[in-house]
């Protein structure tokens, strides 16, 4: 069986160790954050905040207080704030070990894109272009093929970049694959997923 | 000199004029200065290009000075929450320039530091590129962007004291500080202006000196994307 989006979300979690400051991206890996279980992680939003804490109770909704996807959150003891320029400061310095993030297209000389379709509307790239730039480790999770069972794990991307050579992981509901030196290496395979079946789900090369 | 003003028609009198670039502060609807952006409604004045991060969401923020047509041109991070937008960029009528998020908040930040430019790391090999130009440190490439100098910019503040030294609240800061660092002229809206000595200068998020005038006013502080848990069965 393929993993589900939480266990993606899980597998992903396994990926942060203790002490690290990290940021979510939208979606899948927003989940990473129920996953993170003892470890003292403490997550960034690009808005400017570190130590982001869960969704409010409702009636404690703070129009101040909204984290990257503009949803309102609440703040923790260790939280504090700052602006934009010194939140992408961290992000652009190397300050935040790592960034999980959703993706489109991934490719195996670790190319990324996860702003742009063209021809459909585009809404722009946030703050997607600095965090795979600047942070220590780009972990992709996103699921392996799209919605007509092409795979989204390439020998060349297709769409615009976000940056180039910037994935170091790749989780997908089929399995775990790092960004190596000529293309691909399989980590694991979700439970169940043959080795066979990651290899014919996905175009770029897999060394052994 | 007296910073604090009556109203924002007061505050923007003499400091607006067609064509002109204007920073404005904000994250989405968080931090925006609202009372501003009904005053240049108002006054009438077109063709501004606008750097703010996002560009409202329709009939709200800078969303109203979409509606009228007073926007020739955004410079921002992110855009996908507004149908008037699109509607005019993808007719033509609105020209857009697409800045990563950083290198927004960057070329603020520089243009108030006096520095014309500087290299960064984001968006090479990308579309952002294209046209820049590309330079090696340390065996890695670079590309040059270039500081922003606004001739206004209009920000959102908690509180203010009447020298202009601003405090912002949780994530209303943003990129109000940036924005407010890279304006010929800055006006700041709060919510509270206090006497001086008020504040603890220990605490001052924004020194007045970047700061010219100041309005005090009630905002309504629209949340665009309300979340909420469940308290749990006790």
């Amino acid at each position: 069986m393929p993993w589900d989006r939480n266990q993606m979300a899980a597998r992903a979690a396994e990926e942060l160790q203790d002490g690290w400051y990290v940021n979510l991206g939208i979606g899948i890996p927003t989940l990473v954050a129920n996953y993170v279980g003892d470890k003292d992680i403490t997550l960034q939003s690009e808005n400017g905040m570190l130590g982001m804490g869960p969704f409010p109770f409702e009636g404690d909704e703070d129009p101040d207080l909204i984290n990257a996807g503009k949803q309102t959150i609440t703040e923790l003891a260790r939280t504090s704030y700052f602006d934009s320029a010194q939140s992408f400061g961290m992000i652009r310095g190397g300050k935040i070990a790592a960034a999980i993030l959703g993706a489109m297209e991934v490719a195996e000389n670790g190319d990324l894109a996860n702003w742009m379709i063209p021809g459909k509307l585009v809404k722009g790239m946030g703050g997607a272009m600095d965090l795979v730039a600047g942070v220590g480790r780009v972990i992709v999770v996103m699921d392996h093929t799209n919605k007509h069972g092409d795979s989204k794990v390439l020998k060349a991307c297709t769409l615009p970049l976000t940056g180039t050579g910037v994935v170091d992981r790749i989780i997908t509901n089929l399995g775990v694959l790092d960004v190596v030196e000529g293309g691909l290496r399989i980590v694991e395979t979700a439970e169940g997923v043959s080795e066979a079946d990651l290899r014919a789900a996905t175009e770029a090369t897999i060394i052994d | 000199m007296k910073k604090v003003y009556g109203s924002a028609a007061e505050a923007l009198e003499g400091t607006l004029s067609d064509g002109m670039l204007i920073a404005a502060g904000g994250f989405g609807l968080c931090g925006i200065p609202e009372l501003l952006i009904d005053g240049i409604v108002a006054s009438g004045v077109k063709d501004l290009t606008v750097a703010s991060n996002n560009a409202g969401v329709d009939g709200f923020g800078l969303g109203k000075l979409l509606d009228t047509r007073q926007i020739k041109k955004m410079m921002s991070s992110y855009v996908g929450e507004n149908a008037e937008f699109m509607r005019q960029y993808l007719s033509g009528e609105l020209e857009l320039e697409f800045n990563p998020q950083g290198t927004l908040a960057e070329r603020m930040r520089a243009g108030g530091c006096g520095i014309p430019g500087f290299y960064t790391k984001t968006g090479v090999g990308t579309v952002i590129a294209e046209g820049k130009e590309v330079k090696t440190f340390r065996g890695e490439e670079y590309i040059m962007e270039e500081g922003i100098f606004a001739d206004l910019s209009i920000v959102k503040a908690w509180k203010a004291d009447d020298t202009g030294n601003l405090v912002f609240r949780k994530t209303a800061r943003n990129f109000n500080p940036p924005a407010a660092m890279c304006g010929r002229i800055c006006i700041a809206e709060v919510e509270e202006i206090v006497p001086r000595g008020s504040l603890d200068p220990d605490m001052i998020h924004l020194p007045g000196i970047y700061v010219h005038r100041l309005i005090q006013g009630e905002h309504e502080k629209r949340i665009e994307q309300r979340t909420v848990r469940q308290k749990e069965a006790v």
